[in-house]
């Protein structure tokens, strides 16, 4: 298993691009691309990462990249994929790299298609939870309550109203070779992860949690902390779905609460105790799903 | 030894894609394209056809794989309609500025509302703008051989455009005509296998294509694109002529004029309604009436020149168009009146057939009529006329 000291010193994706300090999207295609290494091609949509990397005449990628749209990121690295294979080029790693608004909302389609024929491609979903790119809007994969500027808080409606959309389970529905969510705050499972997806054929599917301390109005250095807190709270689980089979990753020890992650980035500050409670609710739904497949995993297990 | 077949234009369509040895297509169907979708699956299926097929949940994502996949280096084709086009729109943008020869046949196909399956050219009309070549054809034959043209034009180091073949709904696609097959050897040999030399996406040789560009350079790329579009002109005049030569079907060109010799008034047609004419320009030849007709092959680029020459030599000329820009004209008329700028002759436009209706031999009888009244006054009384139209005088 690689280990973050085995990582090579070379940078596929160099310094010198125009990311905000602390940029959580950066740091984790920084790594990400080591891993994979110099035999791959990346398909960029429309996002931050396109902006601060893929500004002509520079470049911040060393391997070869192609951008055309902002929602056709599954089927656009599909196409590639296919290319490669005809010309021959099989052990190529064909890798999209998307944004949670790029996936979740207007990407979906193409995602689902990609997902559902099986395309051999890595999709990396760099989730900074909102559209960072055009300036802090809403996404289906913003959580509830926060502020984005499309979901001010008012004086009557105050921040996004619906909670995040689950993009991990919409992939493991469409029963994917590989699925996983990753947290840069644990750097072993993400380089495991990474690894693996890098090793396996078929469609693969990984969720970073990026932080952004511009459009969460929070300090720069806390990237790690935040990511960190997200899994602890329960709020971000740490997921693999392999084969039809969930792994959880990591248990929540409950080193943070969830108050201490809504009050450190200024897009929750506007919270009440009401939210916060909605907030929990919606914590307990979601591992009381995680533990229900859990549970039928293991009894499965048991009969088998 | 080339084979005769009885097919549709569909079947030409698909069987003009294998013989140019495609290596990638993604497609979605929609009617009356769809059969071209299903002949490809086919071929892929029985192994006839060695290429990578992608049927895709979409014509939006059909195309963006058939983009990234030319980007990638390999020879891709798609084909669509209606719909699927305008579905397709923002994604046409693309292989023209970054330089990648796709080649899509498109079924013609009115867009709704109202919602209707029959011909019209309100599909492929407003992609004008979004660098495609786009050519129209008259038979199944032409589908066939422009499948095989388009790729080589397309291809061509002076051009590397996009090219769409407009071919007329169910007239064309559903319809059987006799279609000669060329051999697989002789069209290797007129269409080598593509090589991407100016764009691929290969680790050992790094390139960016499509990266985020400020205005310092994205005018030059607008430039070269524009530029490219006038090369294709002679490029096509070029490949029509050695295609001629090779097959014994030589095309003409941008245009084709028929009985233009010592004509008083020509008719721009474009797609089938051109057979029709023909018949009809005989009709009146017998009867003594100098009429003539020039078959518009090519929608961009459009042939300025040759519209121009043509009318040099006649007292009055009509466009006919299967489209409308509502509140000005339909789009061949105004592109022919732009290459006829400071031409003191009667230039009328007429408008039939759209949404599918029939343009029937009385419907271009008329057309002729008013054309050789015009050239008479010295000018048209009613310059875009509706044909057929209920409760309109024409
Ligand atoms: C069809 C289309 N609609 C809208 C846009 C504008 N747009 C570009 S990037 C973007 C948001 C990107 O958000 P996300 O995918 O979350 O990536 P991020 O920038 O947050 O990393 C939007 C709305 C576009 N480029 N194309
Ligand atoms: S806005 Fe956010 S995602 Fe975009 S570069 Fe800045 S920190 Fe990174
Ligand atoms: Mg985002």
């Amino acid at each position: 298993m690689i280990n973050i000291k085995d990582l090579p010193d070379e940078e596929l994706f160099t310094p010198g691009h125009t990311a905000c300090p602390g940029c959580g999207v950066a740091q984790a295609v920084r790594n990400l691309m080591k891993v994979l290494g110099k035999n791959t091609v990346v398909y960029l949509p429309a996002n931050c990462l396109l902006v601060f990397s893929a500004t002509y005449p520079l470049d911040a990628f060393k391997v070869p990249y192609l951008h055309l749209l902002f929602e056709n990121s599954g089927v656009a690295a599909a196409g590639i994929r296919r290319a490669l294979r005809k010309l021959g080029k099989n052990d190529v790693n064909v890798v999209a790299l998307a944004g949670d608004g790029g996936t979740a909302d207007i990407g979906m389609q193409a995602l689902s298609g990609a997902a559902e024929r099986n395309e051999d491609i890595i999709y990396v979903m760099v989730d900074n939870e909102a559209y960072m790119n055009t300036g802090i809007q809403r996404s289906g994969s913003t959580p509830f309550g926060a502020w984005t500027t499309t979901t001010p808080v008012g004086k009557k409606i105050k921040g996004k109203m619906e909670h995040k959309k689950d993009v991990m389970k919409i992939m493991m529905a469409h029963e994917v070779p590989y699925a996983a969510t990753v947290s840069p705050a644990f750097p072993a499972d993400m380089l495991r992860k990474f690894e693996k997806v890098k090793n396996k054929h078929g469609f693969r599917f990984l969720q970073i949690y990026t932080t952004c301390p511009t459009g969460w109005r929070a300090p720069s250095e806390k990237t790690i902390t935040l990511a960190r807190m997200a899994v602890e709270t329960g709020i971000f689980p740490l997921l693999e779905y392999e084969d039809g089979v969930l792994k959880v990753n990591y248990r929540p020890k409950g080193k943070y609460t969830v108050e201490e992650y809504l009050k450190a980035q200024g897009r929750f500050k506007h919270f009440t105790p009401e939210m916060m409670e909605e907030v929990k609710h919606w914590i307990e739904m979601k591992w009381r799903w995680i533990r229900t497949i859990e549970e039928g995993q293991k009894a499965l297990e048991q009969e088998e | 030894m080339t084979t005769k077949r009885v097919v549709t234009g569909n079947y030409a369509a698909a069987y003009g894609a294998l013989l140019s040895r495609i290596q990638f297509s993604a497609a979605y169907p929609i009617t009356p394209q769809t059969f071209i979708v299903e002949h490809l699956s086919e071929f892929v299926n029985d192994g006839i056809l060695d290429a990578e097929f992608m049927r895709t949940e979409s014509e939006h994502s059909a195309m963006s794989a058939v983009v990234a996949a030319e980007a990638t280096g390999v020879r891709s084709f798609t084909a669509t309609s209606s719909q699927g086009l305008a579905l397709m729109h923002e994604v046409l943008f693309l292989p023209s500025a970054l330089r990648l020869p796709v080649v899509m046949p498109v079924v013609n196909r009115t867009v709704a509302a109202p919602i209707g399956i029959w011909c019209e050219y309100n599909d492929t009309m407003p992609q004008r703008d979004t660098g495609w070549m786009q050519a129209y054809v008259e038979d199944n034959q032409e589908v066939l051989d422009m499948v095989i043209q388009a790729y080589r034009i397309a291809e061509h180091k002076d051009v590397l455009l996009p090219m769409m073949l407009s071919m007329d709904a169910f007239i064309l696609s559903h319809t059987v005509e006799p279609v000669e097959f060329p051999n697989q050897d002789d069209v290797d040999d007129f269409l080598p296998p593509y090589k991407a030399e100016h764009a691929h996406l290969w680790p050992e040789d790094p390139m960016i294509i499509g990266s985020f560009t400020p205005p310092e350079y994205i005018q030059e790329v607008r430039y070269q694109t524009d530029q490219a579009m006038h090369a294709a002109r002679d490029v096509i005049k070029e490949v029509t002529k050695e295609f001629g030569k090779k097959f014994g079907r030589d095309y003409g060109g941008l245009v084709e004029e028929y009985r233009m010799d010592d004509a008083e008034v020509a008719l721009v047609s474009l797609g089938t309604v051109t057979s029709t004419a023909r018949d009809v320009v005989d009709e009146l030849r017998e009867e003594g009436k100098k009429v003539g007709l020039v078959k518009l092959r090519y929608f961009r680029p459009y042939p300025y020149e040759e519209i121009r020459k043509v009318a040099e030599q006649v007292s009055a000329i009509g466009f006919y168009d299967r489209s409308i820009s509502y509140g000005s004209g339909g789009p061949n008329y105004i592109e022919g009146r732009h290459a006829l700028y400071g031409l003191d002759i009667p230039v009328m436009n007429f408008l039939a057939g759209l949404g599918g209706r029939d343009v029937t031999v009385p419907d271009i009888r008329l057309m002729y009529e008013k054309l050789l009244e015009a050239a008479k006054e010295g000018k048209a009384m009613k310059e875009i006329i509706w044909i057929g139209t209920r409760g309109v005088e024409p």
